[in-house]
């Protein structure tokens, strides 16, 4: 089948979109865009085309009525499976490197050492791989090198300690190591672990390998149909690195504009505020971009800004948003400047005002400075749609609520769940575009 | 305010060759003859200016034999050798703030180092400081702090804001008088040289030649492909006029050999010449507001280049002087047209008439749209030109775009944000392209 797909390349995660010849979205993938933008982009579509296929599974599996009712949590086990399988993978992977590296290191006589702890890090490690896994468990990030990374240190110190070898050492393996397994792709295996994982899920919810030739079947046939890509486009900050000619790239502007306009087709106004820059742009009936602005020389009020605060306050960045949240009274944070408004934070406290008081204060300072970049750009006009990481935050939302409210009286606000995908969506669309109503075919990937 | 000549330096052994026109290269030796001229003043006895380039009376002090300095120009030649960012951080470190222009700064910190000009040349320190235009109130200032430094003479000629878009005849009259009764003076005597009016009509005379093909240069741009970039290659053009070569032979020679240059490109099709090369495929056509960057001139002209952008014409290339509606010195009227000159350069226009000027720029070269290059030193260029931006949109329907750099301070130029706005803008006017054929 033909597909379409959108790459945005963001400072800090890679995002894919694959949509199909009817503009229908197949699938999204999420990657840390890491040093290498190449592999980052690789990844990101590679993960992109797997969760198109659990997409078309679901659409088979769902008009055969193979797993009627049991369909989501057959699924769900599926693709956890199908992630353990990867993991485990890229385990061995990482295992077989660290030891290679071990050889070039100079630890001199503790080289034995080394070895044998190694094995005995990645033995354990294989063994908690499944736990990881589980239904439920909690995995602070979906990346390898953070799963891993957290792993290793935690196990490797106790088995550094039992085994009398120097933690440095294996930590040093480690860093040498991780970036290496980190920029490999494993595209070729992903048939297979899908059907190692399909075998597992049988496994794990016996009930369900009553019915298995009328749910492997339908699920062969999907990894039958080669998802071609027909036509991709890149866009965001890493674009220039990206082994695409100019014509398979775009403007992040452009494609955040078209990937709202998709989203939303009444959107007229986008505000996008991401973690180094805040764009206001202005699109016509068509998603075309009419004019934007973005803030220039100073991130001031970009998502970072919320980041350095939740550093100063010692809170995960996903808490600002709730506390503030349970403010009672406004508290005037006059500064957007990252630094200043950490002073002018610690000044409120001094004061005796409540964290959640100047949190809804902070948080109304980001938007303000949003609100002078969307002036500049034109205003604000009906439907209005946010985007980006600071849209999931819900104090930004109520401040930026109010401010619209009060400065462009009321109108629609559009905000997505899946509005961290908005760049690769115009994108994937652009892709669809150019080949659907240009007609153009794709250029053969240049090397890098 | 408009000379560089970009010399070979670290940078450019690591890229390949500048390109440039024949006419270029003389450009240069131009300005290098005007930094030795300056260096040799003190040992030939002659009595140095200091003057800017907006409304500057280069006839006028030739009249009375000055070698004649530019501090802007000095200050851009240094932000092109990669001299500013120490000499504009000499200067904070001196006292001067963070939102003082960098153009003074710059200045500043050369003077501090010892007098020593953008070629290596010395630079004397001027005799008297003449402030032709008063539009620009950071000027008067840097001019103070000139004058508080070597204690020199300083004559100022206040010259009226066009508040209501035209030259009131009272206007012109009071400029006049200005000359009559206090610069001509003032000249006079610090340069001990009797003022001669038709000495002052011989030289307006040649600027009227030099004038009439520099017009012609700059509007060979209404070609398609133009020959010429109207905005980075014209920084380039306007260098002997609006400095100290308006008025001389030399200049008037530069303009045609120029102009026969460009009429030649325009017969072959040839589109302009960049130091990447040429260009061989004009894609969007550009009207630029606002001053270029200097530090990273030839990086930002590249990502023009780059993405087969030209700027057909541009408000800078106006900032000595504005000729493309008609004003010429007039010999005849020399007095009266100095003041026309100093009444009617760019910066003294109001919003109204600089919104006019550039949505008729967009219409007559057939302009894609309009960028806006805001920077952070100029309060002259800057304000107002969100303002701007809005009405020529309105009025003109073309797509419109904003960026911000600064003149000399190299630390104001973020080339990955400029570049991304850039190619953002670009890709927007060729989308509105494609869904306005379909």
């Amino acid at each position: 089948m033909r597909c379409f797909i959108g790459i945005d390349l963001g400072s800090t995660t890679t995002k894919a979109v694959v949509i199909d010849e009817n503009q229908n979205v197949l699938g999204r993938g999420i990657t840390n865009s890491r040093s290498n933008y190449d592999t980052a982009a690789a990844i990101a579509k590679q993960e992109a085309l797997v969760n198109g296929r659990f997409h078309l599974f679901r659409q088979a599996l769902a008009s055969s009525g193979a797993l009627n009712g049991s369909l989501e949590g057959f699924l769900a086990q599926l693709e956890r499976d199908f992630r353990l399988e990867q993991y485990l993978e890229q385990l061995a992977d990482l295992e077989a490197t660290c030891q290679r590296n071990v050889g070039t290191a100079k630890f001199g006589d503790a080289a034995k050492g080394v070895t044998a702890a190694l094995e005995e890090v990645f033995r354990r490690l294989s063994a908690e791989a499944p736990r990881l896994f589980a239904p439920g468990a909690n995995r602070k990030s979906d990346f390898f090198r953070d799963i891993a990374g957290s792993q290793y240190l935690a196990v490797g110190e106790t088995v550094a300690k039992e085994a009398g070898v120097r933690y440095d050492f294996l930590l040093n393996v480690f860093d040498r190591s991780i970036i290496e397994v980190e920029n490999r792709v494993y595209g070729d295996s992903i048939r297979r672990h899908l059907l190692d994982a399909l075998e597992r899920t049988f496994r794990a919810l016996p009930e369900t390998a009553g019915r298995r030739d009328a749910v492997a079947e339908p699920i062969r046939g999907i990894l039958d149909v080669p998802m071609e890509e027909t036509y991709v486009i890149g866009t965001g900050y890493g674009r220039a690195r990206l082994p695409f000619s100019k014509e398979h790239i775009r403007s992040e502007i452009l494609c955040h504009g078209l990937g709202a306009h998709v989203m939303y087709p009444g959107t007229a106004t986008v505000l996008d505020i991401g973690g180094q820059d805040t764009k206001a742009i202005q699109v016509d009936p068509h998603g075309i971009v009419e004019s934007f602005q973005m803030n220039d020389r100073c991130a001031a009020g970009c998502g970072r800004y919320l980041g350095y605060i939740a550093d100063e306050m010692n809170m995960g960045l996903h808490e600002l948003g709730p506390l503030a949240m349970q403010s009672t009274k406004n508290v005037r944070i006059n500064s957007t400047c990252t630094v200043f408004a950490g002073a002018e934070l610690r000044d409120r406290l001094a004061l005796g005002e409540k964290r959640e008081d100047i949190m809804a204060g902070l948080h109304r300072a980001i938007i303000l400075r949003a609100m002078s970049i969307l002036a500049r750009s034109g205003g604000i006009r009906n439907e209005f749609t946010f985007t980006g990481g600071v849209a999931k935050n819900e104090a930004a939302v109520k401040a930026l609520k109010e401010l619209v409210a009060e400065n462009y009286g009321e109108l629609t606000l559009n905000i997505n769940p899946d509005s961290i995908y908005t760049g690769a969506l115009g994108g994937a669309t652009f892709a669809w575009r150019a080949v659907v109503e240009e007609g153009k075919v794709a250029e053969r990937r240049e090397k890098a | 305010m408009s000379t560089p000549t970009p010399i070979a330096g670290p940078e450019s052994r690591r890229k390949p060759e500048v390109q440039k026109e024949d006419a270029m290269w003389l450009q240069k030796e131009l300005i290098n003859k005007n930094y030795m001229e300056l260096a040799r003043a003190r040992g030939e006895g002659r009595k140095v200016s200091a003057t800017f380039v907006p409304g500057n009376l280069n006839e006028l002090l030739m009249c009375f034999d000055f070698a004649r300095s530019l501090p802007e120009t000095n200050a851009l030649q240094n932000g092109m050798r990669k001299k500013s960012g120490k000499f504009i951080m000499d200067a904070e470190r001196d006292g001067q703030s963070e939102d003082v222009c960098t153009y003074v700064k710059a200045d500043l910190g050369m003077m501090m180092g010892g007098e020593i000009g953008p070629t290596g040349d010395p630079l004397p320190t001027p005799d008297v400081l003449l402030l032709s235009y008063t539009g620009c109130f950071t000027f008067m200032k840097w001019f103070e702090l000139i004058r508080h430094k070597y204690g020199c003479e300083t004559v100022m000629l206040h010259v009226p804001y066009q508040g209501d878009g035209k030259i009131a005849p009272n206007m012109r009259d009071y400029v006049v008088k200005q000359l009559q009764e206090n610069v001509i003076p003032t000249l006079e005597r610090v340069s001990g040289v009797k003022f001669d009016i038709d000495r002052l009509r011989e030289y307006m005379k040649e600027s009227q030649k030099a004038e009439e093909d520099l017009v012609a240069v700059l509007q060979s741009a209404k070609n398609r492909p133009s020959p010429i970039d109207g905005y980075f290659g014209a920084v380039y053009y306007i260098g002997p006029i609006f400095t100290a070569f308006r008025g001389t032979p030399e200049a008037t020679q530069y303009y045609r050999v120029l102009r026969g240059e460009i009429e030649q490109r325009v017969r072959e099709g040839k589109g302009p010449v960049t130091p990447e090369g040429e260009l061989a495929e004009e894609k969007y056509r550009l009207v630029v507001e606002g001053p270029p960057n200097w530090t990273s001139f030839r990086d930002f002209w590249k990502m023009f280049y780059d993405e087969g952008a030209v700027v057909v014409t541009s408000t800078y290339a106006k900032v000595g002087g504005v000729y493309d509606f008609g004003f010429r010195h007039d010999p005849d009227r020399p007095l009266e047209s100095l003041a026309e000159y100093c009444l009617g350069c760019y910066t003294n226009l109001n919003l109204p008439s600089r919104i006019d000027m550039i949505c008729k720029y967009i219409e007559e070269y057939q302009a894609d749209g309009l960028l806006i290059n805001s920077i952070k030193s100029c309060n002259s260029f800057s304000a107002g030109q969100l303002l701007i931006l809005r009405e020529v949109e309105k009025r003109t329907g073309k797509p419109a775009a904003f960026i911000e750099t600064d003149l000399v301070d190299p630390r104001y130029f973020s080339a990955a944000n400029v570049k991304n706005r850039l190619e953002s803008y670009f890709q927007m006017i060729k989308q509105k392209r494609t869904a306005a054929a379909h």
